[in-house]
C-alpha cells in the first residue's frame, strides 16, 4: 500500500511576520522558510505506518516555487521515500489556493494510486484549513480531518478527530484523505547520515502546466494590512489590586 | 441572492451561540436559510426557527453531520444560493471546503468581517495579517469566525421543511468522547480562565478551574499545557484551537506565544499573571500581575469568592 504526503514551504513558524508597507501582501524575500509543521506530523506520521508494516511506500509531493525541492529533500531525509515537485510559480509570495493545490494533487494522485493521502490539517500561513477536505472531494474519496490517532486495519481506518467538544471517532473506507492534527505524533529529527542519504533519493519535477492544471486564483487579494494591536495596560502590585481593579472595570 | 447556513449542532442540540452569530454576520446577504443536519434534526430546526430573518429552516436526516453526507446535501441545493455559509467551528471547517470544491469554487475560511457579498477579510499568518479577499466565484462558500459577531435575535417563525438528505457510505461513525461540564462554553464564555505550561501538571490545573468555577467561566489552555498532557485537547486556545473572546481572559502561567495570542487578542480585557516579568503576554495584557500563579490564583479565587 502507497501513501501519499503533501507538503508545503512556509515561513517558519517563529519567524515575525511582517506586513509590507504597501498592503501587498506579507514580506517573505530572506526570511526563513521550513516545511509547514502539520505536515511534518503527517510525513512522520506516514513513516510510523511504513515501521508498523502498514504500508510499502511514501511519497512526497510539494507544489509551489522551485525552492521547495528543500522542503522535499527534509522529508526524503525523515524517511519518506521519493518526492515529487510541482512547480507552480516563480514568485514566492504567490500562493497557490487550495483549490488548485487539490486539482494538481489529484492529477499526481491519479498517475500514482495511493491508497491513503496524510496531509496536515492546515498551512499556517494561509491558514485555510481547506486541502486535504477539497482533494477528498475532487476524488471522490472519504475524509478525517484533525486526526489525533489514526488505527489502519484492512480496507478502512479508525481515526479519532479533535473536535470542538473533545474527540470523535469515526471510521472510514480507503482509500481516503486523512489531515493531521498536533497531537497525531511528535516529528523525528531527520540525523546526519539521512539528511545525506536523502540528497540521493528520486525526486522527479513536473509543472502545474505538464499537468494540465490552471493555478490562477479565484480570490483577488484587495489589500493585507496589520491587525490592530493592543497596548500594555498596567503593571498591578497586588493580587487586591488587580481585582479591585477587575471590580472598577465591572467584569468581576 | 440567498444564502444557506449550516446550523452548528452540539449533540443533537441546536448551538444557538455559533449559529445565531453566523447568522448576524451573513443577514445582510440576502434571505437566510437555515440548513439543520442530524439524526433527529426536528427539535434543532424548530429551535432555529425562533431566530428572526430566517425565511426557512430546512432539515436533513444525517448522523453525525459526517462530512461527505452533509456536503452531498448541500450540494444537491445549492443553485438556489449564492452564498453557502458555517461558523468556523470544527463542523464548519470539516464540510465547507469540500463543498466548495465540489461546485469549483474556493472556499473562504474564519472570516472575519464580511465587506460585501463578494468581499470578505480574514486573519492569516495566525492573524499576525489581515487579509481583504474578494471571489470571482459564482457560489460564495464563507465560514464565519463567530467571535467578532453579535448574536442575532429570536422572535422569528420560520417555515420548517425537509430537505433530500444524501446518506454516503464512504465513513461511518463509531463514537464520540465529550467530557460534559457544566462550565460555559469555551466559544462563548463572558470569562476565561486559561493555563499554560507553567501550571506544571495536570492536578495544578485544578488551580486554573478554581478561578473559573469563581467567575463563572470556561476553562482554557494554551497548546503547550495540552501538548503536556495537563489539558484536554478541546481546551486549546490559539491559532489551531479556539477563538475566543470573552469581556474577561485570565492567562495564568502562559508566556504569549503568537500562536496564542492569535485566539485571545480580541478579548474586552486581558489579565496576565506569570512569574517571569519578561512574557511577551504582558506587552497585550490590560492587568499584568508579576507573580507565581500557585500564590496569586488561589488569592485571587478567595478574594473573588469574598
Amino acid at each position: 500500500m502507497k501513501v501519499l504526503v503533501p507538503v508545503k514551504r512556509v515561513i517558519d513558524y517563529n519567524v515575525k511576520v511582517r506586513v509590507k508597507a504597501d498592503g501587498t501582501g506579507v514580506d517573505l524575500a530572506n526570511v526563513k522558510m521550513s516545511m509547514n509543521p502539520f505536515d511534518e506530523i503527517a510525513v512522520e506520521e506516514a513513516i510510523r505506518l511504513k515501521e508498523a508494516g502498514k504500508i510499502d511506500e511514501i511519497v512526497v509531493v510539494s507544489i509551489g516555487v522551485e525552492k521547495s525541492q528543500e522542503t522535499l529533500r527534509t522529508a526524503l531525509a525523515m524517511g519518506a521515500d521519493r518526492a515529487i515537485l510541482v512547480t507552480a510559480t516563480d514568485d514566492v509570495h504567490n500562493d497557490i489556493e487550495p483549490l488548485a493545490v487539490a486539482k494538481i494533487l489529484k492529477a499526481i494522485i491519479d498517475e500514482e494510486q495511493p491508497s491513503l493521502v496524510l496531509a496536515g490539517k492546515q498551512a499556517i500561513d494561509n491558514d485555510m484549513n481547506a486541502t486535504g477536505q477539497m482533494l477528498s472531494a475532487l476524488l471522490g474519496w472519504s475524509q478525517a480531518t484533525n486526526a489525533s490517532e489514526i488505527a489502519i486495519a484492512g480496507d478502512s481506518a479508525q481515526v479519532t478527530r479533535e473536535v470542538d467538544g473533545g474527540l470523535q471517532v469515526i471510521k472510514v473506507t480507503l482509500p481516503a484523505v486523512i489531515t493531521a492534527d498536533l497531537r497525531l505524533n511528535e516529528p523525528r529529527y531527520a540525523s546526519l547520515p539521512n539528511i545525506m542519504k536523502a540528497k540521493k533519493k528520486q525526486l522527479d519535477i513536473k509543472s502545474a502546466a505538464d499537468l494540465g492544471i490552471d493555478v490562477s486564483p479565484r480570490l483577488e487579494i484587495i489589500k493585507t494590512s496589520e491587525p490592530s494591536t493592543r497596548s500594555a495596560g498596567v503593571i498591578v502590585e497586588s493580587v487586591e489590586e488587580l481585582v479591585s481593579k477587575l471590580k472598577e472595570a465591572g467584569v468581576v | 441572492m440567498a444564502v444557506l447556513l449550516i446550523a452548528e449542532i452540539s449533540a443533537g442540540a441546536l448551538a444557538m451561540d455559533a449559529t445565531a452569530k453566523t447568522l448576524s454576520a451573513v443577514s445582510s446577504l440576502g434571505d437566510v436559510d437555515i440548513l439543520v443536519c442530524d439524526a433527529n434534526p426536528d427539535a434543532a430546526a424548530k429551535e432555529a426557527a425562533t431566530l428572526k430573518n430566517v425565511k426557512n429552516v430546512l432539515t436533513a436526516k444525517i448522523g453525525n453531520g459526517l462530512a461527505e453526507g452533509v456536503a452531498d446535501t448541500v450540494v444537491a441545493i445549492a443553485s438556489g444560493y449564492s452564498h453557502i455559509v458555517a461558523p468556523a467551528t470544527a463542523a464548519g471547517k470539516n464540510v465547507l471546503p469540500r463543498i466548495a470544491a465540489l461546485l469549483d469554487v474556493m472556499v473562504i475560511t474564519d472570516v472575519s468581517a464580511v465587506v460585501d457579498a463578494d468581499t470578505f477579510e480574514r486573519p492569516i499568518y495566525a492573524g499576525n495579517a489581515i487579509q481583504t479577499v474578494k471571489t470571482k466565484d459564482a457560489t460564495k462558500v464563507v465560514s464565519i469566525r463567530t467571535s467578532g459577531f453579535d448574536l442575532a435575535e429570536t422572535g422569528g417563525s420560520a417555515a420548517v421543511k425537509a430537505a433530500d438528505a444524501k446518506e454516503s457510505a464512504l465513513s461511518s461513525f463509531v463514537e464520540d468522547r465529550v467530557q460534559s461540564s457544566d462550565r460555559p462554553e469555551l466559544t462563548s464564555a463572558g470569562v476565561v480562565v486559561s493555563g499554560g505550561r507553567g501550571v506544571g501538571s495536570e492536578e495544578d490545573f485544578a488551580i486554573i478551574e478554581g478561578l473559573a468555577d469563581a467567575l463563572g467561566g470556561a476553562v482554557g489552555a494554551s497548546r503547550a499545557a495540552v501538548d503536556s498532557g495537563y489539558a484536554p485537547n478541546d481546551w486549546q486556545v490559539g491559532q489551531t484551537g479556539k477563538v475566543v473572546a470573552p469581556d474577561l481572559y485570565v492567562a495564568c502561567g502562559i508566556s504569549g506565544a503568537i500562536q496564542h495570542l492569535a485566539g485571545m487578542k480580541d478579548s474586552k480585557i486581558i489579565v496576565a499573571i506569570n512569574k517571569d516579568a519578561e512574557a511577551p503576554i504582558f506587552q497585550v495584557a490590560d492587568f499584568g500581575l508579576v507573580a507565581d500563579l500557585f500564590d496569586a490564583v488561589p488569592e485571587m479565587t478567595k478574594l473573588v469568592k469574598g
